[in-house]
């Protein structure tokens, strides 16, 4: 490994920081680019991937943003370092099967990762910390314009960037922001939300993107639409979503603390008297313990200094995560009596519950009654 | 809004369906509607009518043995995977795409990012266009002076084009 530090230190996104971290955890944008006068690499045989490989890679690590960065072939990573990527979202899982004729360039601190022939010739995407559509759209659309100064991106005036699949075929770009919304879930109006959101042609998914499920009550929201609207436009729109997603999230919050603050308190104590306590646990059942326990953070049922240990769990306790330390591969059992310890360890430092401190959210409801 | 299929008559019928997380769309008239047995949603695919690679009816007639001519990938083949072989099969398999395309998507030209390099290319494509239209005028109208000017015009552009 030409850079060690890379799978010991988290990225600048993990750290829980940015606008309105408490219900946003990321945002994240993406381009697919591809060269005109190569097949795409699903249909390329793998001579013709190595040489679009050669031709991506040195442009992609000459970016001034990728100075210092971390460049690998995919053959030379471990299965179990993949896999360590693609829980901190900076590789796709469809990219951590790859093997020869693939690559992924990323900078240092974890905030934009380009990947070569995954399922187009180049996947480059950028990953902030909280609420920054926009300030990440822009960190990505420099990039993009730095490489189609060197490289022949397949464009087609009519039709846009051309890709592999036709639905991001135009932009080629999927906006998207990781939310947490144990409010809504637990008030029971998470599906009302979710149709709504759909209705206006955005997708929610869960926590690994398409086709996975929502643990821990993380939603991902995207675009869905790449072809007959402008990036700025598609940005804006999900950024207005998610603001009025947001706001949902705090009236929930705000709700149950009024009408079912005894169901909350029972929600939080039993997280944090499960994950002190218990011996063996899924990464399933620990995110959505941890969920409960952020909640209580954010509601000031534990102090506010606890709540980067919280961040840290979550990602912690992911299998490959959980596995970096360790020699060899674990078996399952082995490896969710590890994550109960890990857990147990970072929580003996917490208070217990104050179930009398709650009060509304730090980050400030709206206020209607005042009107 | 034109049947999508025979695209003759008023559509009445609209459909959406869900395939693999995705939306599609398709407008139907009665009569097109029922050919496709449209009322039984359980044998029936969309993206299958929309491409004409249903086991049913061949909407481009012939299309599916096309193959592109760059990358030799075929129709059949995109029925596999739902992706393309290279950007020429835009071409290649424009009008059974067009459809698909409308159905995903808000439109169906692209609005957004264009390359600064292709920008530049388009936009002197306009002008070249432009000039040459002039030209034309300028020569029906009998006005050779004009028409030495805007010839000498073109001949810079093309000088600028070539370096």
């Amino acid at each position: 490994m030409k850079t060690p530090g890379l799978f010991s230190t988290s990225g600048e996104w993990l750290k829980g920081e940015g606008p309105y971290h408490q219900i946003v955890i990321s945002s994240r944008v993406r381009f697919a680019r591809n060269l005109k006068n190569h097949s795409f690499p699903g249909w390329a045989k793998k001579a013709e991937r190595l040489q679009i490989l050669e031709e991506i890679k040195p442009v992609v690590e000459a970016l001034p943003e990728m100075q210092d960065s971390f460049s690998e072939y995919l053959q030379d990573l471990s299965a179990l370092e993949k896999q360590v990527l693609v829980e901190r979202h900076l590789i796709s899982r469809e990219h951590a099967a790859k093997g020869a004729g693939s690559a992924v360039v990323m900078n240092r601190k974890q905030t934009l990762s380009i990947m070569v022939n995954e399922e187009d010739h180049l996947r480059m995407q950028a990953l902030r910390p909280g609420l920054q559509l926009k300030q990440t759209f822009k960190m990505l659309d420099k990039v993009d314009s730095a490489l189609e100064g060197k490289l022949d991106f397949a464009f087609d005036p009519n039709l846009g960037f051309l890709t592999a699949c036709p639905t991001n075929v135009g932009t080629g770009m999927r906006a998207s922001a990781m939310v947490h919304l144990p409010a809504l879930v637990l008030s029971e109006q998470i599906n009302q939300v979710i149709q709504a959101v759909n209705k206006i042609g955005l997708a929610v998914r869960g926590l690994y993107g398409e086709g996975t499920e929502a643990m821990g009550n993380l939603f991902q929201v995207s675009n869905q639409i790449t072809l007959g609207e402008k990036e700025d436009e598609i940005v804006g729109r999900l950024n207005k979503v998610i603001e009025q997603v947001i706001e949902h999230e705090q009236n929930a919050r705000h709700l149950l603390l009024q009408k079912k603050i005894g169901a909350l308190r029972d929600q939080v104590g039993r997280g944090y008297g499960i994950l002190t306590h218990a011996h063996s646990m899924t990464s399933k059942e620990a995110l959505n313990l941890l969920s409960f326990i952020k909640l209580g953070v954010d509601l000031s049922f534990f102090p506010e200094s606890c709540a980067a240990a919280v961040d840290e769990l979550f990602i912690e306790t992911q299998p490959a995560h959980l596995q970096k330390g360790s020699q060899q591969k674990l078996a399952a059992e082995e490896r969710d009596s590890l994550r109960a310890g890990i857990i147990r360890e970072k929580l003996k430092s917490f208070p217990k519950p104050d179930i009398d401190a709650a009060r509304p959210e730090r980050d400030g409801p709206k206020e209607k009654d005042d009107e | 809004m034109v049947c999508d299929v025979c695209k003759t008559n008023q559509s009445t019928v609209f459909l959406t369906q869900i395939v693999d997380g995705k939306m599609q769309k398709v407008n139907l008239c009665e009569s097109c509607s029922k050919e496709k047995g449209v009322t039984d949603p359980t044998g029936f695919a969309l993206a299958d009518l929309l491409l004409g690679l249903g086991n049913a009816q061949d909407i481009e007639k012939g299309s599916s043995s096309q193959k592109c001519p760059v990358c030799g990938f075929s129709q059949a083949d995109f029925k596999k995977t739902g992706r393309l072989g290279c950007a020429h099969c835009y071409e290649t398999f424009g009008e059974s795409l067009a459809s698909l395309l409308k159905a995903m998507h808000k439109g169906t030209s692209h609005v957004g990012k264009v390359p600064a390099r292709i920008l530049r290319t388009l936009q002197t494509d306009a002008k070249m266009k432009d000039l040459e239209r002039n030209l034309e005028n300028a020569v029906r109208a009998e006005d050779y002076e004009s028409a030495a000017v805007i010839r000498d015009q073109i001949r810079q552009l093309e000088t600028k084009l070539q370096s």
